[in-house]
Order: C-alpha cells, then structure tokens, then sequence
C-alpha cells in the first residue's frame, strides 16, 4: 500500500475510527434502489399486469363458460310426441321412455308430466291450464352418457317404427351453434389477449429504456474502472428485475382481489335475480386454478421482460461505448 | 510501457484531429500533456485508456496490439490503468469511501480485504475524515482528490488524469500536484493533462504540448 505522507497524518484520528462506522452501515447497491424514474416504471408495470391479468380472467371466465354451456345441451336429447286421434299419449309416453332408457349410450330417462308441461306453456297461455283439452305435445327427456353417446338414427329409428307422430331432437343444430359461438368468443377473447400482452410487453420495454436512460452515467463509471460487462449486466438485470416483479407482483394481486370480489359478490347473491341472470350467462365468476396460474405466469413473464430490457439496454450501450467513434 | 507510433484519428470523413502522433511513456514516467483548448487532449487520453480506436498508426500497450485487444480483454487492461476525469464522474448516491472502493468491488472483492487499504488511502488523500459523505456535499477539491483516490486505489501502473487541478484553487492544486509526485516517486507513471502554465512550471518534468493535432515532445 502506499505510504502516507506527514502531511495528512493529522487527519488520522477520525479516520482510524472509520473502519467500524463502515461495518455497520449497508453498503449502497451499485444501482441505486429508487428514484423518479424506478418508482414510476414499477407502477406502469402494475398498471399494464393488472389489465393483462384481468384479460385473462375475462378469457378463462368466457372459455368456461362457454364449455359448460356445450356440455349442459349436449348432455340431454329431447322425444317430443305430438298428440293424434287414437293415439294414447301416456302410452305412447312410456313405451318411448322405455325404447329409450333400454338404448345403449343412454342413462336416464324422464317423462316431463302434465304439471311440469302446463308449467312450461304457463307464460303464454296463463295458469290453471287443463292440458288435455289443448293438442300439446309432450315430451321425454333423454340423459346421454357423454363418454359414449348413443347412435342417434339408430334410436330415431326404433322410436318411429313404434310410436306415430314422435320425433327426436338430438339438440345437435343447437350444440352446433353454440360451439360455433363459444369458439369464435374465445379466439377473440384470445386476440384481445394478445393484444393486450403485446401492449404490455411494448410499455415494459419502453419504460424500462426510459429508466435505464437515467443510469448511463453508472454504466460508464463502471466501465472506466474496469467492469467486466457481465458484472455491469448482471447489476443492472438484478435491480431491474425486483422493479419488474413488484410491480408485476402488485397488479396481479390487484387482479386477483378483483377475482375474489367478484366470486364473493356471485356467491353472496346466488339467489337474487341479477345474479341469476349473470350466473346463466357466465357461471359463478371464478376463474378456477388456471386463471390464477395465467396470473402467476403474466407475473413471472412481466418480471423477466423487465430485466431481459435492462440487460439488453446495458449491452447495447457498453457496445456503444466500446465502439462509437469520437465526438470530441 | 505504452508507445504510439504515426498515431492518427479523425472523426467519420472529417480532417485529422491528431496527427501522426508518436512518442513513448516509460515506466515511472512523469508527463505533462498540454495544448490549447480543443487541441485534442482528452481525445489522446481516450486513446491512452483504449475507449477510442486510432483510425491509423500503431498503438502498444502493455506489450500489447491495440488493434488486437479484445472487447473482452480491455476490462483486464484498464486495471492497470487509473483515470482521473476532468468532471470526476463520482456516484452521488455512494459515499467517498464506495466510491473509491468501487474499481475493487467491480473485481468481486470482500469488504473486509479492502476495507483497510481504502481507509488509508483516502486519508492519504486528505479525505479521512469525509470518508462516509456523499459527493453532493463534497467541495469541488475534496471530489477532485476522492476521484484521484479511485485511481489509485489498484495501485495502477500509469495514472492519466484529465485537467486535475481545473476545478480547485492554486493552494490546492500545488497540493495535489505533490499527490501525483509522491504517487510517481512511488512507481506510477503519471500523464497530466492541463492547460495551466503555473502549475507546469513547478515541476522540471516532460512536457508533450499538442498543437494543430501535432505533437512536440520538450524533454
């Protein structure tokens, strides 16, 4: 080490005690934890997680939705015997229930009675419906075992070959349609998605360019003493990966409460007629454990971009730095 | 040490800014690098720390190629190279002592195999009792001798230092010049740029003055 001239040595006294005023204090991080800059990229990046995440939850929330309303039509096929002179319909009924229930591909059967039937024509024609004095059709609902289907001609056929004026609706128009819907929903819930995690990786890296512009003077600094530029990277990808994750951790803790307020809110109101309406059109609002595993995922992706940018920044200007001709 | 021959450099298709530039630095050397405002001397520092690449002639340092340095290998070779900047270049939210303590942290040292050897260094350099201040409260002087501290702190074989005593007052300026003349009676090679006459004529040292992007070398 080098020697100390006599000229300083009067300055010594405060100086020994140094060394144990060091041990104590934290040394200061190479990039400086917060600033201007830093605070506000931490709250775009909660900000653009919060959206993307609750994008999410809308795409998973539709995509269930629409599943479970394919799979309820699906489940049920509909024998609808229309009444005719001579024809016994509570005969007529049970031998259809009975071809059916015995069909292979079918679980149950269920003759909708006259009280249920009244009940059904109950918005248009009024209550206290005598239903034998109207030609009502009526109808067996057929369960079908979804794992193995029944063939539906086949039990089409053997219907017609007994009973007159029966015909069988396999609610496949329905199903069609309704799949047809459900997957167009998603691929646009999908898209929409997209979209809006392409915005949000765009804000990210733009925003975390825009912090690091802050940081150039640290970068060089460290170059002139000797960084090696994976040291350099390395620091710079640290700070701004905490930054990412905080925020990204923040909006997506704000998108779940949203979630849970919504499926508290749904339960709590089960019985009510806003939710019945809203439950029949989207379930009970839950995401379910792959919209919060989306979530986690926009979280870790959000946290990563932002350190990749920062790591990325740090390269390209140590590169300029390196290369760039002289400008005076 | 380091040696430049028929060194030139200019910017993009522009005129020459330094021309066929040639001269040695020695081992425990003691220069100073003078000229008029604009002549180029920070541009020719820039050259000796290898951030610039002449666009002709040939530079060795260390031994080695310029040409054939490595981006990989310059951190390496800029350790033995200590640089003090004309605007310091401190970072304000570290106190004196990281800041010194920097270029050893930047090579992953533990605290406590340097914490010693910064102490002293920095009462070395007057700055003791300033150790734990941030350089915003630091005077222009005592941020001059924390950045001479930096550069010393590898014990560097060549310290250039970049209009050292620009910023300070000729008591302090006579005081850090002793600095760099202790620093070179020690071994260290010492390139001054400065345009301040006063403080060249208080050393009988060589004096290499860059004029019109020509170099003349007074021995």
């Amino acid at each position: 080490m080098i020697e100390m001239p006599a000229e300083v040595s009067a300055q010594a006294p405060a100086a020994r005690e140094a060394p144990q005023e060091r041990a104590q204090r934290r040394t200061a991080p190479i990039v400086p934890a917060g600033n201007v800059a830093g605070r506000a990229l931490i709250l775009v990046i909660a900000i653009m997680t919060f959206l993307s995440c609750l994008t999410l939850g809308a795409v998973s929330l539709v995509r269930d939705t629409a599943s479970v309303w394919q799979n309820q039509i699906a489940r049920e096929a509909t024998i609808q015997i229309k009444p005719s002179d001579g024809l016994d319909m509570e005969a007529a009924l049970a031998d259809a229930a009975a071809i059916a229930g015995n069909f292979p591909g079918v679980k149950a059967v269920r003759i909708v009675d006259r009280e249920a039937t009244a009940r059904l024509l109950e918005p248009w024609l009024g209550s206290g419906l005598n239903i034998d004095e109207l030609p009502v059709p009526r109808l067996v609902v057929v369960t079908i075992d979804q794992s193995s289907p029944p063939d539906f001609p086949a039990l089409r056929a053997a219907l017609a070959g007994k009973i007159q004026g029966l015909s069988l609706d396999d609610h496949r128009t329905w199903v069609d349609r309704l799949v047809t819907m459900a997957r167009t929903t998603v691929m646009l819930g999908i898209a929409v998605l997209v979209l809006m995690l392409s915005a949000t990786v765009l804000t990210v890296v733009f925003a975390t360019r825009g912090a690091m512009a802050g940081n150039g003077h640290i970068i060089e600094v460290l170059h002139f003493v000797g960084a090696e530029a994976k040291f350099i990277a390395t620091e710079f990808r640290r700070h701004f990966l905490l930054i990412g994750m905080k925020g990204a951790a923040a909006g997506g803790a704000a998108a779940i409460v949203v979630f849970v307020t919504f499926s508290f809110w749904s339960a709590r109101n089960l019985a009510t007629p806003q939710a019945d309406q809203a439950t029949a059109l989207f379930g009970n609002f839950a995401i379910g454990a792959t919209g919060y595993a989306g979530v986690a995922l926009i979280v870790l992706v959000i946290g990563a971009l932002t350190a990749a940018t920062s790591h990325f920044t740090v390269v390209a200007y140590l590169n300029d730095l390196e290369f760039r001709q002289p400008d005076g | 040490m380091i040696r430049f021959e028929n060194v030139g450099l200019r910017y993009g298709m522009g005129p020459e800014i330094l021309r066929d530039i040639s001269f040695q630095i020695p081992p425990s050397s003691f220069q100073f690098l003078s000229g008029p405002s604009g002549a180029g001397k920070t541009t020719l520092l820039r050259l000796l720390f290898m951030s610039l690449k002449p666009t002709r002639g040939l530079i060795n340092i260390f031994g080695k190629d310029r040409s054939r340095i490595s981006p990989r290998d310059l951190p390496m070779m800029r350790r033995r190279i200590g640089v003090v900047f004309q605007d310091f270049r401190l970072l304000d939210h570290m106190t004196t002592y990281e800041n010194v303590a920097l270029p050893l942290r930047v090579r992953g040292r533990e605290e406590s195999s340097y914490r010693a050897d910064v102490s002293e260094l920095l009462k070395w350099v007057g700055l003791g009792e300033r150790m734990h201040v941030l350089p915003p409260i630091l005077s222009g002087g005592e941020k001059q001798r924390a950045a001479i501290a930096r550069a010393l702190i590898e014990q560097p074989e060549i310290l250039l230092a970049d209009e050292p005593t620009g910023n300070v007052d000729p008591p302090l300026a006579r005081r850090l010049l002793r600095l760099f003349i202790e620093l070179n009676r020690l071994g260290t090679a010492v390139v001054i740029a400065t345009h301040d006459l006063g403080l060249m004529e208080q050393v009988d040292a060589r004096r290499m003055i860059l004029s019109n992007g020509r170099l003349d070398i007074y021995d």
